[in-house]
């Protein structure tokens, strides 16, 4: 756990390691941040297949493709490991890479624990994979794992998806106990909390929420693993338990997480759409509160997942109220990037589209969890295709177009060439149309009662579900074309100035690009 | 250097707030799940054995249903000896269960109840019941289980019917009948 300080001062200009051992042993934030964002692509590419497993099945009624226990462990899979294989590592990615350049610090503040968090995401996820191919098959029981169905009717392979739990979850920890610590105790002399750029900011307060919950996604597969295991009866009625206990406990880990994938990408849109409208962003302050707020609300609300399993009606009112709640700090980010672009100079370079797109889209989905918050209405809602619209609507234009945008706001800096901006464009619009035509549909098929997480349905849903398929295999294909425009930006095109996005703020476009091995080995000073 | 040291302690501190968050996950909330569900009836979970008296209230009835479900892969037979019955709140009453074990095993059970509607579930007092221990029966036994209950004199009055249900669970791989046999 020796911080970076002490290295790096004896030799100013060395470089890389070369071969294989860089990448196993490199405590470098760059390098670090590199293999967290490939590692998460990867996930996304295999999370993304199977989704594309379930929209063939779900193409035409009736079952064609894959048997019903394998379609469970496909939405099973896809779940965790968009969650916890793609977005979060992603967001991890950006972090490591953008957070000391953006605070000019020399590296992340414990870099040897840096290199072990990464490198248990491999093991974990492995792990977890490794599962499918086990007697029995993997997880079927979806992402939320709910007991008595993950423990007492589970497949064998539940322990082993326990473990690949909890190492994600040790990895997350120390990854966001290793941001805490560069945020507080690294940044340039100068760089104020109230100056620190909103990424930085969204990324503090979500480590903190990390750092709350993922100890109780611990706890929780801790106890359904001594309930398999141990004869304990923590979820098990038979020995006293209660399966609703483990609910609790999952969303009370499960709703601020929602927010930690989201709140990263709140951070980077909001330093890319001031850029790109050329004008500083709108309600800087507010901002930094409204994100709190959200974090703080996150802890109250758990149980808006929970309307139907049967609370008293003054808890299902305090949820629901809360849970509207927390539209209000939503509402005023989203306000603030519309006040930010109005009578900006705006261009629409692919970062910027993504940005727009993010906010327009993210407010629908903001809008469909409002009316599944109202509890009498989601008795109706619950369980259906609504709510899979809703979270995909948050999470594809939230979370990933958010990655999208920071990835190409930020390649030129980390490759030191542009990338190819027509085919990016055609990047976002395929994605646009994709995703919109993926889930959209989904609303309507969810309120006319089609359940989730089934592989055959009614015929009246038909239609609806051809289009869903169709937008989600022309959006999986697209991301084909997203791997193929980075190779390209890494292998060569222009070659990008330090500052290649003239509205662009913050100390990262001091550095060349592309960015050196080591940077700001002495402080820069921030006025 | 002092940066070192901050560092240091920081991380000091965070960790702490893991451990701390991690033993919430584990000791804190089922407990305070389990009270919570007791004080306020969730879940038709209904307080232990209750130990008061009450007065009759002759001039209100209230309707009390049985039901008996086996959970999964439970194979005895077992039910209530009437539908329901109707009760004054404040009145103690019995109710027998049957359950019969045709398997060629001694089996152990563990009964779980539940009252719904769940608000009524805080005025609904057992005496005696049977889900208050585990029941061994020998291949081919039949027993009669009682339950002794009172309604409570404050149920809301637009409470006019309650259903008692039990849940039964075989339980012989948890606790081997043998070593409990009388
Ligand atoms: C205004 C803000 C929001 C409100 C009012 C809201 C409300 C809700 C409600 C009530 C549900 C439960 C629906 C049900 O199961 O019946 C739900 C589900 C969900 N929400 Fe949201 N939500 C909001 C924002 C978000 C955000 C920002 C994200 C993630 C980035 C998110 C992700 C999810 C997910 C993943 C689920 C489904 C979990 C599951 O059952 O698998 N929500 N939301
Ligand atoms: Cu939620």
């Amino acid at each position: 756990m020796s911080a970076v300080i002490d290295h790096g001062h004896t030799d100013h200009h060395h470089g890389p390691a070369k071969g294989l051992m860089r990448w196993v042993l490199t405590t470098n934030h760059k390098d670090i941040g590199t293999m967290y964002l490939w590692f998460s692509f990867c996930m996304f590419l295999l999370g993304g297949s199977m989704a594309m497993v379930i929209r063939a099945e779900l193409f035409q009624p009736g079952l064609q493709i894959v048997q019903p226990e394998f379609f469970n462990q496909m939405t099973t899979m896809h779940g965790l490991i968009m969650v916890f294989g793609a977005v979060m590592p992603a967001f991890v990615g950006l972090a490591n890479w953008m957070i000391p350049l953006m605070i000019g610090a020399p590296d992340m503040a414990l870099p040897r624990m840096n290199n072990f968090s990464f490198w248990l995401l491999p093991a974990a996820f492995g792990l977890l994979v490794s599962t499918l191919f086990m007697e029995g098959g993997g997880p079927n029981f979806g992402w939320t794992f709910y007991a008595p169905l993950s423990t007492t009717y589970g497949p064998e392979s539940t322990t082993f998806f326990i473990f690949a739990v909890h190492l994600m979850g040790i990895s997350s920890i120390m990854g966001a106990i290793n941001v805490v610590a560069t945020i507080l105790n690294l940044r340039a002399p100068g760089m104020t909390l109230m100056k620190m750029p909103l990424f930085v900011w969204t990324w503090l307060i979500t480590a903190f929420l990390l750092i709350a919950v993922m100890p109780v996604l611990a706890g929780c597969v801790t106890m359904m693993l001594m309930d398999i295991h141990f004869g304990t009866s923590f979820f098990n009625a038979a020995g006293g338990g209660d399966p609703v206990l483990f609910q609790h406990v999952f969303w009370f880990f499960g709703h601020p997480e929602v927010y930690i994938m989201i709140l990263p990408a709140f951070g980077a849109v909001s330093s890319i759409i001031p850029a790109f409208a050329r004008k500083p962003l709108f309600g800087y302050t507010s901002m930094v509160y409204a994100t709190a707020a959200i974090a703080f609300l996150s802890f109250i609300v758990w149980a808006h997942h929970m309307f139907t399993v049967g609370i008293p009606l003054t808890g299902e009112l305090f949820f629901m109220y809360a849970t509207m709640l927390i539209a209000v700090p939503t509402g005023v980010k989203v306000f603030n990037w519309a006040s930010t672009m109005w009578q900006g100079s705006m261009t629409f370079e692919a970062p910027m589209l993504f940005s727009v797109a993010f906010v327009i889209l993210f407010t629908i989905g903001g809008f469909s969890g409002l009316m599944l918050a109202i509890a009498p209405a989601d008795f109706q809602y619950h369980d259906t295709y609504f709510v899979v619209a809703h979270f995909h609507y948050v999470l594809v234009p939230g979370a990933i177009f958010g990655i999208f945008a920071s990835a190409y706001y930020w390649l030129p800096k980390w490759t030191g060439h542009m990338y190819d901006e027509t085919l990016a464009k055609l990047h976002f619009w395929m994605s646009f149309i994709g995703m919109n035509l993926a889930f959209f549909p989904m609303h309507f098929v969810g309120l006319a009662g089609m359940p989730r997480r089934i592989p055959d349905y009614n015929m009246m849903f038909a239609n609806f579900n051809m289009i869903s398929s169709i937008g989600a295999f022309m959006f999986g294909a697209t991301q084909l074309l997203f791997l193929f425009i980075v190779i390209k930006c890494i292998r060569g095109g222009k070659p990008a100035p330090a500052k290649p996005w003239d509205g662009a703020e913050g100390l990262e476009w001091t550095v060349p690009s592309p960015a050196p091995y080591h940077t700001f080995s002495t402080p820069p000073e921030v006025k | 250097m002092s940066e070192v040291i901050a560092t240091r302690r920081l991380v000091t501190r965070l960790l702490i707030v893991v451990v701390v968050m991690f033993c919430f996950g584990i000791f804190v909330l089922p407990p305070f799940y389990d009270a919570m569900c007791r004080v306020f009836g969730i879940n038709g979970k209904t307080a232990g054995a209750y130990q008061g008296e009450q007065m009759v209230d002759e001039q209100r009835q209230v309707r009390v249903q049985f039901l008996a479900t086996n959970a999964a892969g439970m194979v005895w037979e077992f039910g209530p000896q009437a539908d329901e019955i109707l009760v004054h709140p404040g009145e103690a009453r019995d109710m027998l269960f049957v359950a019969y074990n045709p398997s060629d095993k001694p089996m152990s059970a563990q009964a779980i109840p539940s009252v719904s509607p769940s608000k009524a579930a805080a005025f609904f007092h057992k005496t005696e019941c049977f889900c208050f221990t585990q029941q061994v029966l020998q291949p081919g036994e039949r027993i009669e289980m009682p339950v002794r209950f009172i309604v409570d004199r404050d149920l809301p009055q637009d409470v006019k019917h309650l259903t008692l249900g039990y849940t039964l669970f075989d339980i012989t791989a948890r606790k081997p009948p043998v070593a409990q046999a009388p």
